[in-house]
């Protein structure tokens, strides 16, 4: 269990990037941050990371509080950032120095397979595509096993056909240790493809607008009127958290309409 | 650092050709044969500057004698060749460079890194080493013949002294440079201060430390001429201060051509030698 307790944050020059977030994550959930850009998604997930930190509200993974980088909490970049001078197995390899030679090995090449890119294993970065690249990205993330991944826009700047990829290599290696997962996202079609449930967050200040459940059942048929429904819904309470004049959700009518759905 | 900056963005245009000519080998023997192309090129104005030179002297248009032609120059140099002399001189100079080289490389990496890494460090140690810079290398050498000496030490600390600013700045901007977002992927996986050094600063500040070290080595050729000015009886430096008091431009210039081909060798070397450190980088750098 992930939880966040009363969390904000203020940047050294004032700017309140957080205010006041209180969220659990269910083990092995995925959900899904939603907002405009500047609503401090990115902020939150850093926090989360713990490679910043938050100026008050504590973080609580199974009891354990993250203040700095914790083992069980892996993440993946807007950019794949895989260091250049290793190949793509190393790269994948990177946070297991602490196991065996065999075990790495095996680890390694068990997410090459899951990732499709076997026979890349012994190139550059610079010579695999965007989409490779973050594949790449999100098996080094993977390998370590961690209880909680933090996903930040990482499919944002891929094109539409290579996302869609890229949702079922992240799927299926979700299928197979089932972490949590925190995924940031501008994408209202990602989210509902991904998520369990969405948050929408509001600008200045950062913080929690609405959430909405999206118990849509796997795997997730992009077709499928309920697929589409639970998309309009998540515009829809977007579309509300932008508005200024509206300062609360209609939560209850939400879940009204929600449980008409299924 | 533009020149690094330059070098970057040409090497992610050049990637993907690259990758296709890797595998494909005709290609790549196709590429061999336009390199060497290239090469002759790039030959043609000196050998075209010779040939006329050599003809206009043949025929008796030019004397010659201040400004001799290639065959009396090679003939020169392949002289002092047979003799042995040649081989004297080039080992004592090659001795002295390596010599200041070796220091002025080793504490300029070793400062560098001091600057680069730890913020109050660098503010202790780097007004004071660029105010040292500022000063012409070559205003050190009436101290340097005081405190060592007029043989070796003094000239070998000339040359570590025009060896190190270059490396210091080298290096420091180097890991001053270090992407962010690599850092944090090391933050990310719990590296400890010198996990982070080994693992990602080191890779990612070679490329830069092998054009510092690059550029110290010319700077080491440089000073090691002014160091053999200022008295030497052996060193490529006193060929061509001997060539200047006897008149003999032909020993100036057959030595002129033995640092030519002797710093292009010594670069050469250090690229060949760090070629597989960098391999990840790119092919730009092959270029240069």
């Amino acid at each position: 269990m992930l939880k966040l307790e009363h969390l904000s944050k203020t940047y050294a020059d004032g700017t309140q990037a957080l205010s006041d977030i209180n969220l659990s994550v269910r083990k092995g959930e995925i959900v899904a941050l939603i907002g405009g850009s500047g609503c401090g998604k990115t902020t939150l997930l850093r926090l989360v990371a713990g490679l910043d930190r938050a100026s008050t509200g504590a973080i609580g993974l199974d009891g354990e509080s993250i203040r700095e980088p914790h083992p069980a909490v892996g993440i993946v970049f807007q950019e794949p950032r895989l260091l250049p001078w290793l190949t793509v197995s190393d790269n994948i390899a990177f946070g297991l120095t602490h196991l065996n030679a065999a075990e790495r090995r095996a680890r390694v090449s068990h997410a090459l397979e899951k990732i499709g890119l076997r026979e890349h294993a012994q190139r550059w970065p610079r010579d695999l595509s965007g989409g490779q690249q973050q594949r790449v990205a999100i098996a080094r993330a993977f390998v370590t096993h961690p209880k909680v991944l933090l996903l930040d826009e990482p499919f944002s700047a891929l094109d539409a056909f290579t996302r869609a990829s890229l949702h079922e290599h992240l799927l299926s290696l979700w299928g197979e240790t089932r972490p949590t997962i925190l995924l940031v996202t501008h994408d209202v079609h990602e989210a509902v493809a991904l998520a369990d449930r969405a948050i929408v967050m509001q600008p200045k200040p950062g913080r929690i607008f609405d959430e909405l459940p999206l118990a849509l059942s796997r795997p997730r048929d992009r077709a499928a009127p309920s697929f589409e429904a639970a998309a309009r819904r998540v515009l829809a309470a977007l579309d509300e958290s932008l508005d200024p004049a509206r300062r609360s959700p209609q939560r209850e009518r939400d879940r009204e309409a929600a449980a008409l759905w299924w | 650092m533009t020149g690094q900056g330059t070098i970057h963005s040409a090497s992610q245009g050049w990637s993907s050709p690259q990758e296709a000519a890797a595998l494909a080998a005709p290609r790549l023997a196709g590429k061999r044969r336009a390199f060497n192309g290239r090469v002759l090129l790039g030959l043609f104005l000196p050998v075209l500057a010779a040939l006329l030179w050599e003809g206009a002297v043949q025929a008796g248009l030019a004397q010659g004698r201040l400004v001799p032609p290639p065959s009396r120059i090679l003939a020169t140099l392949w002289g002092l060749a047979q003799t042995g002399e040649l081989w004297v001189h080039v080992a004592v100079t090659l001795w002295r460079i390596l010599a200041g080289f070796a220091i002025g490389a080793a504490a300029g990496i070793v400062f560098g890194a001091i600057s680069g890494s730890s913020e109050s460090l660098r503010r202790l140690f780097d007004p004071t080493l660029q105010a040292l810079r500022a000063i012409p290398s070559i205003a050190w050498v009436p101290l340097f013949i005081l405190w060592l000496g007029i043989f070796e030490a003094s000239k070998v600390a000339l040359i570590a002294v025009g060896v190190f600013f270059p490396v210091y700045l080298g290096i420091a901007s180097a890991i001053l440079s270090v992407d962010r977002k690599l850092v944090e992927v090391g933050r990310v996986f719990r590296l400890s201060r010198i996990g982070l050094a080994r693992r990602i600063l080191l890779p990612a500040v070679l490329p830069e430390a092998v054009i510092a070290l690059r550029s110290g080595l010319g700077l080491g050729f440089m000073f090691v001429v002014a160091a053999e000015f200022m008295g030497a009886s052996e060193g490529l430096g006193y060929l061509l201060i001997d060539g200047q008091q006897m008149g003999k431009p032909d020993q100036i210039l057959a030595a002129i051509i033995a640092f030519a081909l002797l710093g292009k060798a010594a670069d050469s070397l250090i690229v060949l030698l760090t070629r597989p450190l960098v391999r990840w980088q790119d092919v730009a750098r092959e270029r240069l």
